[in-house]
């Protein structure tokens, strides 16, 4: 009934080489909490969650000790705020986002995500007061993150936007210049978002989801890791065999954990989200992945076609032990949130550029980099239209989440602590892109969009 | 329903003892056990079905937890099912 051996496997997988389930998210629509009254909204709002989500934290611990599998992140996704705001100004905005951060720590979650706005094509008076409510509600808030696509292959994408959110960085930066600017932490720019992922800080819940559901975020980059070191140096084929097979065990208990939770907290089962999520913990990295695969250090020659082959393998393996995959599903390259990219950053091997290259093959984009405080406007608006151009054509979700740390310099360090971990600052191309992005307007939809 | 207690840690007298007696007191029911040597330590592998525990699965697990720490031993209980899930198509 049960092999000694597989029983085995699971428990060192979890206790050595950190198994875990990344976050169980559930997402919330506030669609029917509009109000033409700022009060009543938030009443609204704050009512809704705390009925959704109200057994959520309890039903995951529950959960944590019926398969002995820790569940790191609880969150909650909500409709983008830009749509529910009506006539909001940007002050009620930030009253919205202060309503969300009372429920989720009176709920007990880790992030609430949705503090969002769709622009990849122009913008309404809503997105428009909400991006401007942005570096405000950063600051006025702990736990809530902010996404705005600017981007997607069907629109093109809108350079007003890409323009605009270098200000917010920066403006953000500024006001919690105090803790690092952390509050670019919770700040995502996309291209192609996706309606349903669970990972924060980009998560909302998309326009045609149901009133709710339940999104799971799974994780084990240790495990495949470990797997890769096991099989030693057999050739390519071999070895996407055996990440394929890690793949689909990692996504089985992401499976079983969506389908409990789904079914305790009867709300309906959305999405598993198959992204192998590193931390700065010791053997839970992506990095440290490549580099088992041959690469002497994460960002030399080689990354690119590693990073190709393992993201393609996990989702090969995970695709088939899920029975709705969604959300990003992919490998992450966050900097800070990763130890052997922190490593291979700080010794000057992974840079900016490598990193966008990278992103070209996985998911999602060039996450929790830190770059230099005096990094201006412009210049962070063109690394944001690079990289969501790589979206754009490529058909894929890429995003742009880097923090330029007030006074800061190349060669010094951020520390964020927790899963957000630290990083160093680092270089950016010092050449100007001031008037390419002054142009404003929209970058047409590649050919490839006119699909019908 | 049933749980699968690993047991794991250096070999000494007394461990089925132990582990049997908590699974007794919780009203968990032994179907199985085997053991085996991994990286020389002992791994035990007991089944026990917990459809009338004495109480509720959370508490039967933390008593494992706890009877592993207070006799240094590695002690998991968990539900059957994430193995299911792991190891089987």
């Amino acid at each position: 009934m049960f092999n000694t051996e597989n029983v085995l496997e699971t428990i060192k997988m979890i206790r050595q080489e950190n198994l875990d389930v990344r976050t169980v998210t559930m997402g919330i629509s506030l669609y029917d909490c509009v109000s033409d009254d700022i009060s009543r909204l938030t009443d609204n709002i704050y009512d809704k969650l705390m009925r959704k989500a109200e057994r959520l934290v309890p039903e995951c611990e529950l959960l944590e000790k019926y398969y002995g599998i820790p569940i790191v992140n609880k969150r909650i996704s909500v409709t983008p705020v830009s749509l529910i705001g009506g006539r909001a100004t940007p002050s009620d905005y930030v009253k919205i986002a202060k309503t969300l951060d009372r429920a989720a720590a009176d709920l007990g979650v880790n992030f609430v995500g949705g503090f969002s706005a769709l622009v990849q094509k122009g913008m309404t008076v809503g997105a428009d007061a909400l991006i401007f409510a942005i570096p405000e509600a950063l600051a006025e808030t702990k736990i809530v993150c902010s996404s705005v696509n600017v981007a997607s292959t069907r629109a093109g994408i809108n350079m007003d936007a890409v323009a605009r959110m270098g200000r917010v960085v920066k403006e953000t930066a500024a006001l919690t210049a105090d803790s690092d600017a952390l509050g670019c932490a919770k700040l995502v720019v996309f291209s192609n978002a996706v309606e349903d992922n669970p990972f924060m800080a980009g998560a909302f819940h998309g326009t045609g989801e149901g009133d709710c559901a339940i999104n799971v975020g799974v994780s084990g980059p240790g495990v495949v890791e470990k797997a890769v070191e096991r099989v030693g140096d057999c050739d390519f084929s071999a070895l996407a065999d055996e990440i394929k097979k890690t793949a689909f065990k990692i996504t089985r208990v992401g499976q079983l954990v969506a389908y409990e939770a789904s079914k305790r907290l009867n709300v309906p089962y959305g999405i598993v989200d198959l992204s192998l999520a590193p931390t700065p913990a010791v053997g839970d990295s992506v990095a440290n992945i490549l580099e088992t695969m041959g690469i002497e250090t994460c960002g030399g020659p080689g990354t690119t076609a590693a990073l190709a082959m393992l993201n393609d393998a996990v989702k090969k393996g995970g695709v088939m032990a899920s029975s709705h995959v969604g959300g990003l599903s992919g490998a992450f390259i966050p900097v800070s949130e990763d130890a052997g990219m922190i490593a291979a950053a700080e010794n000057g091997i992974l840079t900016l550029e490598k990193l966008e290259a990278m992103t070209a093959v996985c998911s999602v984009g060039l996450d929790m980099i830190c770059i230099p405080g005096d990094t201006s406007a412009a210049t962070i608006s063109g690394i944001i239209a690079d990289e969501i151009a790589i979206g754009m054509v490529n058909c894929k979700t890429t995003a742009v989440r880097v923090i330029p740390a007030p006074g800061k310099k190349v060669g010094d360090s951020v520390e964020f602590g927790g899963l957000l971990g630290h990083a160093p600052v680092m270089a950016v191309n010092p050449s100007s892109c001031e008037r390419f992005i002054a142009r404003g307007g929209r970058i047409p939809a590649p050919i490839h969009s006119l699909k019908n | 329903m049933k749980a699968v207690i690993t047991v794991i840690g250096r070999d000494r007298v007394g461990i089925i003892a132990k582990v049997s007696t908590a699974c007794a007191e919780y009203g968990a029911n032994i179907v199985d056990i085997t053991q085996s040597v991994l990286d020389q330590y002992f791994a035990m592998i007991m089944i026990a079905e917990i459809d009338h525990l004495t109480s509720d699965f959370p508490a039967f697990a933390d008593a494992m937890n706890r009877l592993g720490k207070d006799n240094g031993l590695e002690v998991h209980c968990m539900h059957e099912e994430i193995f299911d899930a792991m190891h089987s198509i």
